[in-house]
């Protein structure tokens, strides 16, 4: 099957105050994307202030230099769009789409909180209760809240930047002040430090000018220098479990370092496909031996990086592999399957049209991924601040098909038990 | 930061009009509907096979969607999948209790081949015993875990609320009557069910909508199996009554979930009662989201919807909130609602609600997926994707007292029926101060 190509415009240019900009043009619907991404995230948040990055996410819509509380998001619905934002391992976006007769007011909308959001005792102390009650829906009220996302790290890394439980504890949330916050912005929310683009129905040179006109006057401000996160790959195998009290099943999931996703692009990229010759659906090398064969797990995904975003992480990271276990399932047999299963791919190679396959399917999941272009713009923007290269959107699905049999082997061989972080769920909750 | 003049916010440009897409549909000598629709935007294509399934018995039904891509006389489970991956292709079934849908994509290029073995599963799945078995137990599986989420304890106690005796009331199955399927169930009721007749294929993409029509009557023409449409009766009015207290020990959140009546989306009240639930708590910048999360910081993520289903309608207001404020967070949701039905919305708040339905509108239909959805979903209801535009007619037209109309009648706290799952002995003494609580 051919690959097919997309051909997007990328425009790219930097304003005087060091304000990274991407444009990608398309008329094809009257609808525009928009997404400011700032380099900070999770891991550089400070000991003490677990969940600050998150935290601070929800204070940049509290208001802004021009703008009360509550204006952010009546502006932009009241133009027929939608926003919102989150925080990642290394990066903290913020994004609106909208039909297109709203982009000026979007780009004012994000440059005026790039000046600096309104920090006030009463708007913190709102946003630390939203917050808890956020980590409760997704984390403590519910089984498997925050596996693995949030229990595999500590197992794997040792620092505080890779090992920190990123939605936060609740006394640290509480502890946090209003001078944290206005430290954070200063350091962290540098124009210099950010990328900004803009996806959809717009004429290029109009909307370098809006850019230019509303992102322009924000002060310079250079980007901190980001520390180097890295850590040693574990030479001995790492496992531990805990009792989740609501969760009726087990469920395990292991993770192996890879490659440094920008530096080692080339030898990364085996390992995105690798996770899919193994899950994607029910011809998927273990979905095939583990749910449908030996009936040892109900479901099994792979994935790079720890939030599921393998064009979005930087150096250290990983490539995980989670599965859901049936009453009685043994994590010991589901790892030593996985085990058995990687061995056998490193040994034996791939079948016939087993790697064509699956590269066809992940180029459907890529273009469709960035149809929208909301998807578009946020893709682009923090390929543009992690990579400088937005343009690679359009060679992704090629990029992903150049891979070839013998990189996948070299990569499933390196995916030893000894070089394994693993955690393990023990259900302790019944039907409640 | 520098000192700045106060800047102004920049005007909204003209609205761009709303446009529909190319499209083209014929219904076979078979029965079976085919849309067409022409958005070139990746060369991809979405394929959504809606299939009557009212009155069909919940766990064969929910097993069928689990093992219909398990084998035919031909192919094994892995080959199917194999060679839908083969043209980027991918096809899942899912059931509600009006259809069941039978949804995928694949690369523009591989739309025959991926429409050949779509055929070639409706005429011949063979429900293999061993593949059945396997995905029975893990749908009971997840069910089982399903029973350990509030979100869907919640809205179990609901629908057993809203709908009494109605097949609304229940659509999970039970664990043990899903293990108790087996595949003669399936056969029967394949032969039964899945049948062309009143079933609608839509197709979306970057493709020529007459071609897509020839290819799609070429690989499904000959799909047959024959019966009678089965129909729903009308799900009963919502009944009013004390609160129902779902007990779950150790909640640190409540989940309040209450019912109110809706119109079908057909019915001339309808977008002056979407505009009413907007400015009520369906969008963040409602009356309710505004004042219980962000001035009170009970909730995360509340909301309110209408759900829309063949046999009837209904306006349903959700929210999370933590243990402690949940009879605080009570009374601010029945002030709004009660606040609503009372007094006429602010032309500014109307105008608002009206920008963002009017631009969920454009947005929705932006992409693929999007167009996709829409038009499958519209199709169940007898409706096109020109609805779309006379909506957006009538949304524009919407005044405030319609709106206002349409909360004194449907918003009213009066007809709430409410459910409030959480650790009861915590709450059902505050909660029982505001309202009437059963049990």
């Amino acid at each position: 099957m051919q690959i097919p190509r997309t051909h997007y415009q990328v425009e790219r240019f930097t304003l005087p105050n060091g304000l990274r900009v991407v444009l990608s043009p398309d008329r094809s619907a009257p609808v525009i994307g928009v997404a400011v991404v700032y380099d900070v995230g999770i891991r550089s948040e400070p000991e003490g202030r677990t969940g600050f990055a998150h935290l601070f996410e929800h204070l940049m819509f509290q208001g802004s230099a021009n703008l009360e509380k509550l204006a952010h998001f009546r502006y932009v619905q009241g133009a027929g769009g939608t926003f919102n934002g989150s925080t990642h391992l290394d990066y903290t976006d913020y994004f609106e789409t909208a039909p297109s007769n709203a982009l000026e007011r979007m780009l004012f909308l994000e440059a005026d909180r790039m000046r600096g959001p309104r920090l006030t005792e009463e708007n913190l102390a709102n946003q630390i209760d939203v917050v808890k009650e956020e980590i409760r829906v997704n984390v403590l009220n519910r089984p498997y809240g925050g596996f693995p996302w949030l229990k595999l790290p500590p197992v794997m890394f040792d620092s505080f930047p890779n090992a920190h439980d990123g939605y936060g504890s609740f006394t640290d949330l509480e502890a946090a002040t209003v001078a944290d916050a206005a430290e954070f912005f200063d350091r962290y929310y540098a124009c210099g430090n950010a990328t900004v683009s803009v996806a959809g129905d717009f004429e290029l040179d109009y909307a370098r000018q809006l850019v230019e006109k509303h992102f322009g006057d924000v002060p310079a401000r250079p980007a901190p220098a980001r520390p180097d996160f890295d850590e040693p790959d574990l030479t001995g195998e790492r496992r531990k479990s805990y009792v989740d009290s609501l969760a009726p099943l087990p469920a395990v999931a292991a993770a192996w370092r890879v490659p440094n996703p920008i530096t080692r692009f080339s030898d990364y990229l085996p390992y995105v496909v690798l996770a899919e010759v193994l899950t994607d659906g029910d011809a998927a090398r273990l979905v095939e031996r583990m749910v449908l064969k030996d009936r040892i797990v109900t479901s099994v995904g792979g994935y790079l990086g720890f939030m599921g975003e393998p064009f979005e992480v930087r150096d250290p990271t990983a490539m995980l592999l989670q599965a859901h276990l049936p009453p009685q399932g043994s994590a010991d047999k589901v790892l030593a399957t996985i085990d058995e299963e990687l061995d056998r791919l490193a040994t034996d190679g791939l079948a016939a049209g087993e790697l064509a396959r699956t590269q066809a399917r992940m180029a459907t999941h890529l273009l469709r991924d960035t149809d929208a272009v909301l998807g578009r713009a946020l893709r682009m923007a923090v390929l543009e601040l992690q990579r400088a290269n937005p343009a690679l959107l359009n060679d992704l699905p090629h990029l992903i098909a150049e891979v070839t049999a013998d990189q996948i082997r070299e990569a499933a061989a390196t995916m030893r038990p000894h070089r394994r972080a693993s955690i393990e769920v023990v259900p302790g909750g019944g039907e409640k | 930061m520098t000192s700045t003049a106060e800047i102004s916010l920049p005007d909204l440009e003209p609205n761009r009009p709303l446009t529909l897409p190319l499209q083209a549909e014929v219904t076979l000598p078979n029965g079976l509907t085919i849309i067409a629709i022409q958005r070139p935007s990746v060369p991809l294509v979405e394929v959504r096979l809606r299939v009557p399934f009212a009155q069909a018995p919940l766990a064969a039904s929910s097993v069928l969607t689990q093992t219909l891509f398990s084998g035919t006389s031909q192919k094994s489970t892995v080959d199917i999948a194999a060679e839908l991956q083969t043209v980027g292709g991918g096809l899942a079934a899912a059931l509600d209790p009006d259809r069941m849908l039978i949804s995928g994509n694949a690369l523009t290029t591989g739309l025959d081949r991926l429409l050949e073995l779509l055929a070639e599963v409706l005429h011949d799945a063979t429900y293999p015993a061993t593949e059945v078995v396997t995905e029975r137990d893990r749908l009971a599986d997840r069910i089982q875990v399903a029973l350990s989420q509030p979100s869907h304890l919640a809205r179990v106690a609901l629908l057993k609320r809203m709908y009494g005796d109605h097949p609304y009331a229940v659509q999970t199955p039970g664990a043990d009557e899903v293990r108790a399927v087996d595949p003669e169930h399936l056969r029967l009721l394949h032969a039964q069910r899945l049948h062309p007749n009143g079933s609608t294929l839509v197709l979306v993409g970057d493709i020529d909508p007459e071609a897509a029509l020839a290819i799609a009557t070429d690989r499904l023409g000959s799909w047959s199996g024959d019966g009678a449409p089965i129909e729903l009766p009308p799900s009963p009015p919502l009944v009013a009554g004390p609160l129902v207290l779902a007990d779950r020990p150790g909640s640190v959140q409540s989940s309040i979930r209450i019912a109110l009546p809706a119109v079908p989306r057909t019915d001339p009240s309808h977008a002056a009662l979407q505009l009413a639930n907007l400015i009520f708590g369906g969008y963040f910048s409602s009356r309710w989201v505004e004042n219980i999360r962000e001035d009170k910081g009970y909730t995360y993520g509340p909301y309110s919807m209408i759900e829309h289903s063949v046999a009837g309608s209904a306006l349903i207001v959700s929210a999370e909130v933590a243990t402690e404020v949940t009879g605080p967070a009570l009374v601010e949701t029945l002030y709004e609602l009660g606040r609503l039905a009372a007094l006429p919305p602010g032309e500014a708040e109307l105008e608002q609600a009206r920008q963002y339905a009017l631009g969920t509108l454009q947005l929705g239909m932006s992409t693929q997926a999007g167009l996709a959805g829409l038009a499958s979903t519209y199709a169940g209801s007898g409706l096109r994707l020109n609805y779309l535009a006379e909506h957006a007619i009538r949304l524009e037209a919407a005044t405030r007292e319609d709106v206002h109309r349409a909360a004194l009648q449907y918003l009213a706290p009066a007809k709430a029926l409410l459910v409030v799952l959480g650790d009861a002995a915590k709450i059902r003494e505050e909660v029982s101060a505001i309202v009437a609580v059963t049990p």
